[in-house]
């Protein structure tokens, strides 16, 4: 393995772990100039984890030892998660630890933790919150798998690098299998991201809230890792739909100079895609709960007729 | 770039659109969505006629094109539009089956439709043979989304985008059908669809609505 593939690897977690909050704050910035609102500006989330680690981390009395790793591994989860996504360049030592199937794993075991956390300190929130979150986790991972299998026959493989690789050197053709996964991809990462139509990420009403009221019992540090995780795992998802949809301009192996083309093209891409995100869910509204079901049953159908339409039309 | 191999792979876009569409309209719960949607469901069967068309040549398509588009994109909407005005349901549908549950159902449809269509499709030489696993897929959804609904109008949007579908399969196993019978077939849907808009206002009349289970119950008690 050269050098060139490491300094990628560790371009790419420093990248995610500086640029998840930026992310964030962009997007809050797009929501904010379409609702005609004044932003709190593009460094707010900075603002804020800068301020949760300099506050004392309160802890509630009944609270087992579990409450208090529960930020450190989901923190750690996503930071991996985001060492694997391929966002700069196809060669990541890291990969070979991890496939697509796997990611799915990993995002599953960070949402474990958070849900037995929230309940461990045993309001009724934080199992309302849990509960909430269990049920669209396991209506969203199926959805996610076929998303990536559908992504895994096309490019016969399921490591995401090698799926990456193969789907940028094809040549331009149309593909409606693919096109039905990136819908339904669209859809899961609304949905576990807890952003708009499944989730308001701006409220604390009880009656909607799902992300926070599992997070309601932490603060200080661990709210400020739990935050920063959240960043992280929407950045992940981000770079996960560039390098599945749109991976063009990606950085190959045995190539660091490609690496000063792939930033600008990530910038662009995530920019652009933060603002179609904030269109998104300023055009639309919070669904009800029990109507979720519905939605990621149509994200699942969207995937599964993806892998169908390739198995019928071979593209 | 090469242009004459994307002109084929937008045949399969147009096909995967109306099996998208398809969906939507089984799982819509707004009589004026479904309307939409329907209109786009013909707009997709035009688009798909013309590649046809274009790619094998075949001038009488243009024709069947043209009239798709005059019939299923502009002249049945319009006079959808017009009975739902008149008979002022603009909203909701009833299912008989909840909405995940007939998705679910769905996939399985169309996995029976593409089982079928293999073998169906190795013996036509057509550029659309693969395709015709998808028109069949939409005549099945289109035929559950009628079985499913209890009121007339959504009823008879499925009987029209499973004449759609039909339309879709027609040309794409065999280059469509011949010029007479399709103009048989057009008019036989203006005309049902007319006499389907005389109905629904007797079915109102009768029943104080439009929800067809009362039609079982015909005898006098």
């Amino acid at each position: 393995m050269s050098w060139t593939a490491w300094l990628s690897q560790i371009l790419a977690i420093v990248l995610a772990l500086a640029l998840a909050p930026l992310l964030m704050g962009w997007i809050n910035q797009c929501r904010a100039w379409l609702q005609g609102r004044r932003a709190p500006g593009i460094g707010q989330p900075y603002r804020l984890l800068h301020k949760l680690f300099h506050k004392e981390s309160v802890i509630a009395e009944a609270a087992s030892p579990f409450f208090r790793a529960a930020p450190y591994v989901v923190f750690g989860c996503m930071a991996l998660a985001c060492g694997i996504v391929p966002t700069l360049s196809t060669e990541l030592p890291l990969s070979p630890a991890a496939d697509a199937i796997a990611l799915v794993g990993l995002f599953a075991v960070a949402r474990v933790f958070i849900s037995l956390a929230a309940m461990d300190s045993g309001t009724a929130f934080g199992s309302l919150g849990a509960r909430r979150e269990m049920f669209i986790g396991f209506l969203a991972e199926p959805a996610l798998l076929a998303v990536f299998f559908t992504a895994s026959l096309i490019s016969q493989s399921t490591a995401l690098t090698s799926i990456v690789e193969n789907l940028a050197h094809k040549e331009f053709a149309i593909y409606p299998s693919l096109a039905f996964a990136g819908i339904a991809f669209c859809c899961v990462s609304f949905a576990e991201n807890a952003r708009v139509p499944v989730d308001n990420p701006a409220t604390h009403l009880e009656l909607t809230m799902i992300h926070e009221a599992l997070i309601l019992e932490y603060s200080g540090r661990h709210l400020a890792l739990i935050e920063w995780a959240a960043a992280l795992k929407l950045f992940a998802y981000s770079c996960l739909g560039i390098a599945l949809f749109c991976p063009w301009g990606i950085a190959e192996a045995e190539d660091p100079l490609a690496l000063l083309v792939a930033l600008p093209a990530l910038f662009g891409k995530m920019a652009a895609g933060g603002a179609v995100l904030a269109l998104i869910e300023t055009l639309s509204a919070k669904m009800r709960i029990f109507r979720v079901p519905e939605f990621l049953a149509t994200a699942f159908l969207l995937a599964v007729i993806g892998m169908l339409v390739h198995f019928l039309l071979g593209v | 770039m090469d242009f004459d191999g994307l002109i084929p792979q937008l045949l399969n876009l147009f096909a995967s659109a109306m099996l998208i569409l398809a969906f939507a309209m089984l799982s819509q719960r707004r009589i004026l969505r479904l309307i939409h949607l329907f209109t786009l469901q013909g707009l997709s069967v035009v688009g798909a006629t013309l590649v046809v068309a274009w790619v094998t040549g075949q001038h009488h398509l243009y024709f069947s094109a043209a009239l798709t588009l005059l019939l299923k994109a502009i002249l049945i909407p319009w006079l959808l539009h017009k009975l739902i005005d008149r008979l002022n349901v603009r909203w909701d549908i009833e299912t008989l089956l909840n909405i995940p549950t007939m998705m679910l159902v769905g996939i399985v449809l169309v996995i029976i439709a593409f089982n079928l269509a293999g073998p169906i499709s190795q013996l036509s030489g057509s550029i659309a043979r693969g395709t015709l696993g998808i028109a069949l897929a939409c005549v099945l959804l289109s035929f559950m989304m009628m079985i499913t609904r209890a009121k007339a109008i959504p009823q008879v949007i499925g009987f029209l985008a499973m004449e759609n579908a039909l339309f879709f399969a027609a040309t794409a196993a065999t280059y469509g059908m011949p010029m007479v019978v399709e103009l048989g077939i057009a008019l036989d849907v203006l005309v049902g669809i007319l006499i389907l808009g005389v109905f629904m206002f007797q079915i109102r009349e009768q029943f104080d609505s439009l929800d067809i289970r009362h039609l079982e119950k015909l005898k006098e008690d």
